[in-house]
């Protein structure tokens, strides 16, 4: 188990009613951890239309989880 | 220069960040909110960002218009935090010899925001109902070439 803190914005920062959580997980990849993060908390967003990021950069569903990472998943942009 | 603020832009300012005096041509964008959207009347638009993340992105996207489009500057302000109708959400300015390669950049730095930056907005309607938007569309920019 390694523990990453989770920050939320925008629709997943509503479905999840918070700003940010730091947990424990054994999911190996940014991916795993989306998936099993949409299950528990029913985010209506497949992982097609999120992007992952880690540590500030936007990162592959591949890339490998550490401890300690920050971890966001980001809806679909809409600035502007 | 990219930056987040929860300040009402002001235009006039933000132009002094233009100035040069080898510049021939100064094109500036102002997005705002609008009082409809897809049917719906819109009383009000909140910006939220990923601050960290935005402000990478951002400065990315202004390298690459330095680096696609012969211009002298190039800056982009985007809002953060609860905006009324009318007011502006985010301003773009280019400056450049020649009035091409200004309004070029400026089309390119609003279009990659839009399409990239981790800045998301919720629309509030009469009734007290509200909705985050989904899915930002890449504006068709001007083609990424360099005036010889």
């Amino acid at each position: 188990m390694k523990r990453v803190k989770l920050q939320y914005f925008a629709l997943l920062r509503d479905q999840r009613g918070a700003a940010e959580e730091t947990i424990a997980t054994d999911a190996q990849t940014a991916g795993e951890l989306y998936q099993r993060l949409q299950a528990q908390h029913g985010f209506t967003l497949g992982p097609a239309h999120v992007r992952a990021a880690l540590n500030g950069e936007f990162a592959p569903w591949d890339a490998p989880l550490r401890e300690g990472d920050t971890v966001v998943f980001l809806p679909p942009v809409a600035g502007g | 220069m990219f930056r987040l603020t929860k300040e009402p832009l002001d235009p006039a300012a933000l132009r002094q960040a233009l100035l040069d005096p080898r510049a021939g041509a100064c094109a500036t964008f102002e997005g705002c909110v609008r009082d409809q959207n897809e049917g719906k009347k819109v009383l009000s638009l909140e910006y939220e960002a990923y601050g960290d993340l935005a402000q990478r992105e951002g400065e990315s996207i202004l390298a690459e218009a330095r680096e696609k489009f012969a211009i002298l500057t190039v800056a982009c302000v985007h809002r953060t935090g609860h905006l009324q109708l009318g007011e502006s959400a985010v301003w773009v300015g280019a400056a450049a010899a020649h009035r091409d390669a200004a309004f070029a950049a400026c089309r390119y730095v609003i279009d990659e925001c839009k399409a990239r930056a981790p800045i998301w907005k919720r629309e509030h309607y009469a009734g007290g109902a509200s909705a985050w938007l989904n899915g930002a569309v890449r504006g068709e920019h001007a083609a990424p070439a360099k005036e010889g």
